[in-house]
């Protein structure tokens, strides 16, 4: 569906170039759900973009379903729906209206748009909003609306640029309900850009992105497999990080050790030791903890990138930052 | 219940032809302007307002003070009459770019740019969508001829609203052709301010072009108000200073430069989305 051949993307900021994607190749089937993962700046919106003929790639090429984005970008577009990072519906108009809007923009007959309208405005839940204009709807109900109006022409590739952020945990929920249930009537395939972890987690394959680079895509299960069997995160106290980092790399050979703040230090367990507590017990200073986890996305993103990617979002709302430290 | 709904709609939806479906949008695009300035009263009266100023205060101060037979109409406030129409296109075609900009800042654009439809049909129908909003603005001023002593013939009618539609088309253009690289609403207010209010004072649209000095006589040929409000006032009026083929030429050349020149900025990759 998707076929990207060493894509470069370069702006040129006030003629200094800035490489927004360097290099990337990709590949996507046919009702594949691929989501796109990296903290903001990653160039995630950019390959979006590039994918949606909005900008037009530097060097390399894109295909969608066979059709090049330069070349074909009509056939492109008609087969493509895209639910924006930001909203991008007229809200001046009413919810029917805009689906209107849409299904005629996409060519669609009367017939069929009144039909398609009906039946999404009452799968997302606002079917008795339906003549309201949308300035009068509340950010979780836009962001329905959208999904609605984005699957209407039943496209063959959804693109989903952040879809949930700034959403109540039911909302999100729901979206993806909306999103599976298309997935599962046309084999509608799924591009998602997050810095979700668990929606990148349920995606079937992962692509991990940083400063414009594909550093790896798997899936979810096999990244998180490379990273090692298993993560430990040890408590101490802040004398006794700089020895323990030092004993775990010099000793023992780990080099992916991450210090947290307050005395947490974690890294992956090495492939082929399979007791944690042989390694601990031979550790210098004072460890007054010891927790072993399976390892998450997060651990993936700072293995493979050096960098945490949940101290890169200070672009995330309030509510996104308190959402994830509930999880 | 929802699946069930769903379910019927397996089968793929036709597509018509690229040529169809931008004709389609182009309406499409038309459409969604005039129910919005339908929607907006406020925008639709209140535009009427400045010109209405002009037309009775300027206008009915000055009326007395200069001489009657004017450039060859019967009073001041007659002659400008159809500058003070050409006004009113002018500030509301100029709306049509702001709101490309608008559209931009609330995200809107980005689904008309990623609908499979080209720029240049995308162009064509916010052209004719803010063309027809001047003109519907426009014409509720034209409802005035009777006070202004205009002889209306059916005639007469169709030539005044076609001149007025290509003036309205003409600057739609300009202003959706300034819209193609801004990304401010607020800096493209002050930018049309600069542009606007100098192609309307150059315009003849309130005093006579004959006797003028050296260089405003020039900068007022360069205008292509001018030759905007030349037409309708000959219409309107009788009285005008080119003849009706260089007003026609120029404001036609005028026009399909500007919707030329819009496509071609629409089709180039804007980097403020």
């Amino acid at each position: 569906m998707i076929e990207i051949e060493r894509l470069k993307k370069i702006f040129n900021v006030s003629g200094i170039p800035r490489i927004a994607v360097n290099t990337i190749d990709l590949s996507v089937r046919r009702g594949e759900f691929f989501a796109l993962l990296g903290p903001n700046g990653a160039g995630k919106t950019t390959t979006i973009s590039i994918l949606s003929t909005i900008l037009k790639p530097t060097e390399g090429r894109v295909f969608v379903d066979g059709h090049d984005v330069l070349q074909s970008p009509h056939l492109v577009r008609q087969n493509i729906g895209i639910i924006f990072q930001d909203p991008s519906l007229d809200d001046r108009l009413s919810a029917s209206e805009n689906m209107d809007f849409h299904g005629r923009l996409y060519g669609l007959s009367r017939p069929d748009r009144l039909k398609q309208s009906e039946a999404l405005l009452k799968m997302v839940d606002l079917w008795d909003r339906k003549h309201d204009l949308v300035r009068t709807f509340s950010g979780g109900m836009r962001r329905r609306l959208e999904i609605a109006r984005g699957l209407m022409h039943h496209p063959k590739l959804l693109i989903l640029d952040e879809p949930t952020i700034g959403l109540d945990p039911k909302t999100r929920r729901t979206i993806w309900e909306y999103v599976h249930l298309s997935r599962k009537q046309w084999g509608m395939t799924v591009f998602l850009t997050t810095h979700y972890l668990e929606e990148a987690d349920s995606a079937d394959r992962v692509g991990v992105m940083d400063e414009g680079i594909l550093v790896a895509v798997d899936t979810p299960d096999r990244l998180k497999k490379m990273v090692g069997p298993e993560i430990v995160v040890l408590g101490t106290d802040i004398q006794s990080m700089e020895p323990v980092r030092n004993f775990l790399e010099n000793q023992i050979g780990i080099l992916e050790i991450h210090l947290g703040s307050e005395g947490e230090i974690s890294f992956p367990l090495p492939h082929g030791e399979y007791n944690a507590i042989n390694i601990v017990r031979k550790l210098p200073g004072n460890i007054r903890s010891m927790t072993i986890r399976k390892p998450d996305l997060d651990d993936v993103f700072i293995q493979m990138t050096g960098k945490n990617m949940s101290l890169n979002q200070e672009n995330a709302s309030p509510f996104h930052r308190v959402y994830r430290g509930k999880l | 219940m929802t699946v069930d709904i769903l379910k019927e709609e397996e089968k793929a939806i036709d597509i018509p032809a690229p040529l169809i479906r931008d004709a389609r949008a182009i309406y499409t695009l038309w459409l969604r302007d005039v129910i919005r300035l339908w929607r907006d009263k406020v925008r639709l009266v209140g535009s009427l307002i400045q010109p209405l100023l002009f037309l009775f205060i300027l206008g009915g101060g000055l009326r007395g003070r200069l001489p009657n037979g004017l450039a060859g109409t019967s009073n001041y406030q007659q002659f400008i009459f159809p500058g003070i129409l050409v006004m009113s296109i002018l500030f509301t075609a100029s709306f049509a770019g702001i709101a490309v900009v608008w559209d931009r800042e609330v995200g809107f654009l980005k689904e008309v740019l990623v609908a499979p439809v080209s720029r240049t049909a995308v162009v064509f129908g916010k052209v004719l969508g803010g063309s027809t909003n001047s003109l519907l603005q426009a014409l509720l001023l034209f409802g005035l001829f009777p006070y202004f002593k205009i002889h209306m013939t059916l005639l007469l009618f169709f030539e005044s609203v076609l001149t007025m539609f290509a003036i309205g088309l003409a600057q739609t253009a300009m202003g959706i052709a300034l819209s193609a690289r801004m990304s401010s609403s607020q800096g493209f207010m002050v930018l049309l301010n600069f542009i606007i209010l100098p192609l309307y004072f150059l315009s003849g649209a309130m005093f006579p072009l004959k006797g003028l000095p050296g260089w405003l006589s020039i900068a007022v040929r360069v205008d292509p108000v001018t030759y905007g409000v030349d037409l309708l006032r000959g219409i309107l009026l009788g009285a005008h200073h080119f003849a009706f083929s260089v007003d026609m030429l120029a404001l036609g050349s005028f026009g399909a430069g500007m919707v030329v020149l819009a496509a071609k900025l629409f089709n180039m990759e804007s980097p403020g989305l």
